[in-house]
C-alpha cells in the first residue's frame, strides 16, 4: 500500500513521530529509531548543546531522520519564535514543533500565543507544526496562519492517559484539511491504532517509550499499532452496531 | 494578597496535636488522590507515615519517572563575594566572623566560569551575601554578562531584591531565582537573624513571588531544615511553593531540602533531622506536588544521595566548591561544609550506573546580553 504522509515537501513512510526525553541514556535513541522505524524525531533545542560531545543528544539521532526541534519552555510566542530561530541558526533544518506552555501544572498549550507564532515563522519559510489543546476554531486559524500539520493532544503530556480527547480531535481531522497529529497522552499501542483509525496522518508520542520497562520492544510495539491502525482507516471500517444484525432482513421477501 | 496571609492561617493549627491524629488510613487515602490538598500533605507528615515510608517512596518514584523521566538536572553553585552585613547565627558568612573577604573580579569569574563549564556543566547557580555597598545589583549584571558566555542557564541565589531589581537581572540573562527561607517559624527566624536587613521576615517571605512576577523561569525555595521542627517547617514551605504554582502557573516551582550542616561558628540546631526524617519530606513533596521539581545539595553525603535519586530528586548539584573562587583556588572560608565532594565526572558515573541520563543542559539564554554597567 502506497500511502505516504507529505509534510512539508518531505514524503514519509512512517506515521510514528518519536521524541528525545526522558530516556535513561541518550545511546537508546538511535536503537529506539531502528525498531520505531520512524522517520521524525522531536527534540527540544533547550536539551541540544554543541559543545556537550557526547552528551548533546544530536550526535545520537541517525542521520536520515527528519529533525522535529521543538520550543519546549517558551512561554509567550516572541519566546518560541525566538528559539527556533536559533534552532535554525544551530543547524536543525527548518521543521519546528512549536510549544508554548504556560501552566506548568498541567502543561496546557496556550494556543493563542501558538497560533501568533505560527504565523511569524510559517511567513520565515519554516514548517511548522504546533501542539495545540483541540479546538476546531484554532485549528483553522493555524491553518490560515500557515501550519505545515496541527498536532492536538490526546491527554496532557507525559500522563500516558490515552486519548481523552477523542471527540474533540475527530472533529478537527474532519474539519480541517490538513494532517492532524495526535500529540501527548497516548500511553498504549491500542491507544495510538485508535487514532490512526479516526483518521489521524500520524502520532507523535514520547513517555510512552521512554517510561516502558523494555523501549525497544515499545517502540515496534507502537510502530505495528500504528501500521495497522492506518491500515483499517485506509480499508474503511465496517459500520458499528448496536444490535445483532438480523441474518434473515425483514425485507427478504422483496428479492 | 502575599503568601504571608496564608502563613499566618496556617500558623494558627495546633501542630502538636494535628501529629497525633492522622492515621495510616489517612495516609493509604493520601496516596490513592490524583491531587492531594492540605490535609493530605499533613498526613504524608506526620508520624503514621513513617512505616509506609515504602509505599510512599514507590508512589513517589513512578510520578517522578513519569513527569521527569530516568534523568537528573546536574548544576553547580558558583560563589562571587562573601561580603555580608547580616548576622546570622548558623552561617560562616555571618559580619560578626572576622576573616578576609572576597569579591571576584570579572577576570576571575570568567577564570572560574571556564573551569566550570570544563566539566560540562552549563548550568550554574551564582551566590552572594548580602552587601549592597559591596556586590550591588550592578556587579551581578556585569557578572552574568560574563557567564551567559559560558552557560546556558544561569540562577541567583543572593538577598532579596525589588521586582524591578529583578527584572534588570533577567533581562541581563538570569532565569532562575533560588531564595530560602531559611525558617517559616517566625520566632526562631527573630532568633538567628540577629543583625542586618535580612532580619526583616515578609521581605524574605514574599520575594520569590516578586521573582514570580517579574517573569523568571524557574523559582526554587526551601527551609533549611533543622532549625525548627520539621514537620511544621516542610508543610509550611511545599504549601508556600503551592501558593506560588497556583498563582503563577508560567513559572517552575521548586523545592530544595538542605539540611543543616557544620559551620565557623558553635550554633547547634534545635530540631534533628534525620535521614528517615528527610525522606519523607522528600516523599511528601513529591507526592503533593507531583510537577515540582526537588533540588538536593551537596549537604548531604554521597551514599545517601545515591539513594534519594530514586524518590523525587530532579536536581542536584555536583562538582562543587563553597567558597569564593573556589574552583581556581584554594584557601577561602566556605559557607559552610560540604558531604558528598565528587566531581562532575564521577557524578555522572553514578547516575549512568543508577539508570538515570544526567541533563547538562535544558535551557538557552534568549535576552539579548547588556552592555557592562
Amino acid at each position: 500500500m502506497h500511502d505516504p504522509l507529505l509534510i512539508g515537501g518531505t514524503a514519509l513512510t512512517s506515521r510514528l513521530f518519536i521524541g528525545t526525553g526522558k530516556y535513561s541514556r541518550n545511546t537508546l535513541i538511535p536503537e529506539v529509531v531502528a525498531r520505531s522505524g520512524s522517520e521524525v524525531i522531536t527534540v527540544a533545542l533547550r536539551r541540544v548543546d554543541p559543545d556537550g560531545g557526547e552528551e548533546n543528544i544530536i550526535s545520537h539521532i541517525p542521520g536520515h531522520m527528519t529533525l522535529l526541534p521543538n520550543t519546549s519552555g517558551a512561554r509567550t510566542a516572541e519566546e518560541a519564535v525566538r528559539i527556533a530561530r536559533l534552532a535554525r541558526a544551530a543547524g536543525l533544518g527548518n521543521w519546528v514543533k512549536i510549544e508554548v506552555i504556560n501552566d506548568q501544572k498541567y502543561l496546557l498549550p496556550d494556543n493563542l500565543e501558538t497560533i501568533r507564532a505560527t504565523e511569524i515563522l510559517a511567513a520565515e519559510g519554516f514548517v511548522v507544526l504546533p501542539y495545540m489543546s483541540p479546538d476546531l476554531s484554532a485549528a483553522l486559524r493555524l491553518k490560515a496562519a500557515g501550519a505545515a500539520a496541527v498536532m492536538p493532544l490526546g491527554a496532557p503530556i507525559g500522563t500516558n492517559r490515552g486519548l481523552r480527547t477523542k471527540e474533540l480531535v475527530r472533529i478537527i481531522i474532519e474539519e480541517v484539511d490538513l494532517p492532524i497529529i495526535v500529540d501527548a497522552g497516548i500511553g498504549r499501542p491500542s491507544e495510538a491504532a485508535e487514532a490512526m483509525e479516526m483518521g489521524a496522518a500520524a502520532v507523535l508520542l514520547n513517555t510512552a517509550i521512554a517510561t516502558a520497562r523494555d523501549p525497544l520492544v515499545m517502540a515496534e510495539a507502537f510502530r505495528d499499532a500504528v501500521a495497522a491502525g492506518r491500515k483499517a482507516y485506509m480499508a474503511g471500517l465496517g459500520p458499528v452496531e448496536e444490535v445483532a444484525a438480523a441474518s434473515s432482513p425483514l425485507t427478504g421477501f422483496l428479492g | 494578597m502575599s503568601f504571608y496571609e496564608t502563613l499566618t492561617r496556617l500558623e494558627e493549627y495546633p501542630y502538636e496535636q494535628l501529629w497525633k491524629e492522622y492515621t495510616a488510613g489517612d495516609v493509604r487515602r493520601a496516596l490513592g488522590k490524583n491531587r492531594l490538598d492540605e490535609h493530605d500533605l499533613l498526613a504524608l507528615l506526620s508520624p503514621a507515615a513513617a512505616p509506609l515510608l515504602e509505599e510512599m517512596a514507590q508512589a513517589a518514584q513512578r510520578l517522578t519517572r513519569t513527569h521527569f523521566g530516568h534523568s537528573m538536572q546536574l548544576f553547580t553553585p558558583m560563589y562571587l563575594a562573601d561580603f555580608c552585613v547580616n548576622h546570622c547565627t548558623y552561617c560562616s558568612f555571618s559580619s560578626i566572623y572576622d576573616f578576609p573577604r572576597k569579591k571576584l573580579s570579572l577576570e576571575e569569574v570568567r577564570r572560574e566560569a571556564e573551569t566550570i563549564a570544563a566539566t560540562g556543566l552549563r548550568h550554574i547557580l551564582i551566590l552572594t551575601g548580602e552587601s549592597r555597598r559591596d556586590n550591588p545589583v550592578s556587579y551581578i549584571k556585569d557578572c552574568v554578562g560574563v557567564l551567559r558566555e559560558f552557560f546556558a542557564s544561569v540562577s541567583i541565589e543572593i538577598n532579596p531584591l525589588s521586582t524591578d531589581e529583578y527584572r534588570e537581572l533577567l533581562q541581563a540573562g538570569v532565569d532562575g531565582l533560588t531564595l530560602y527561607q531559611e525558617v517559616y517559624h517566625q520566632d526562631t527566624y527573630r532568633e538567628l537573624h540577629v543583625k542586618g536587613p535580612k532580619r526583616n521576615y515578609r521581605n524574605r517571605l514574599d520575594a520569590p513571588e516578586r521573582g514570580c512576577q517579574a517573569g523568571f523561569r524557574s523559582v526554587n525555595i526551601g527551609a533549611l531544615l533543622g532549625m525548627h521542627d520539621w514537620r511544621q517547617e516542610a508543610f509550611q514551605s511545599a504549601m508556600h511553593a503551592r501558593y506560588l504554582q497556583d498563582r503563577y502557573p508560567e513559572c517552575e516551582i521548586s523545592l530544595s531540602t538542605p539540611r543543616f550542616r557544620p559551620y565557623l561558628g558553635e550554633f547547634n540546631p534545635e530540631s534533628d533531622v534525620s535521614d528517615r526524617s528527610l525522606v519523607q519530606i522528600i516523599l511528601a513533596y513529591r507526592l503533593f506536588l507531583p510537577r515540582s521539581g526537588i533540588t538536593l545539595s551537596t549537604r548531604e553525603p554521597a551514599t545517601l544521595r545515591d539513594h534519594l535519586i530514586h524518590l523525587g530528586i530532579t536536581k542536584m548539584s555536583a562538582g562543587v566548591s563553597t567558597e569564593v573562587g573556589g574552583h581556581t583556588n584554594e584557601g577561602g572560608t566556605p559557607q559552610f561544609e560540604i558531604s558528598d565532594s565528587r566531581s562532575v565526572q564521577e557524578i555522572t558515573a553514578m547516575l549512568y550506573t543508577n539508570g538515570l541520563q544526567p541533563v547538562f543542559k535544558d535551557w538557552d539564554i534568549l535576552t539579548d546580553p547588556v552592555p557592562l554597567a
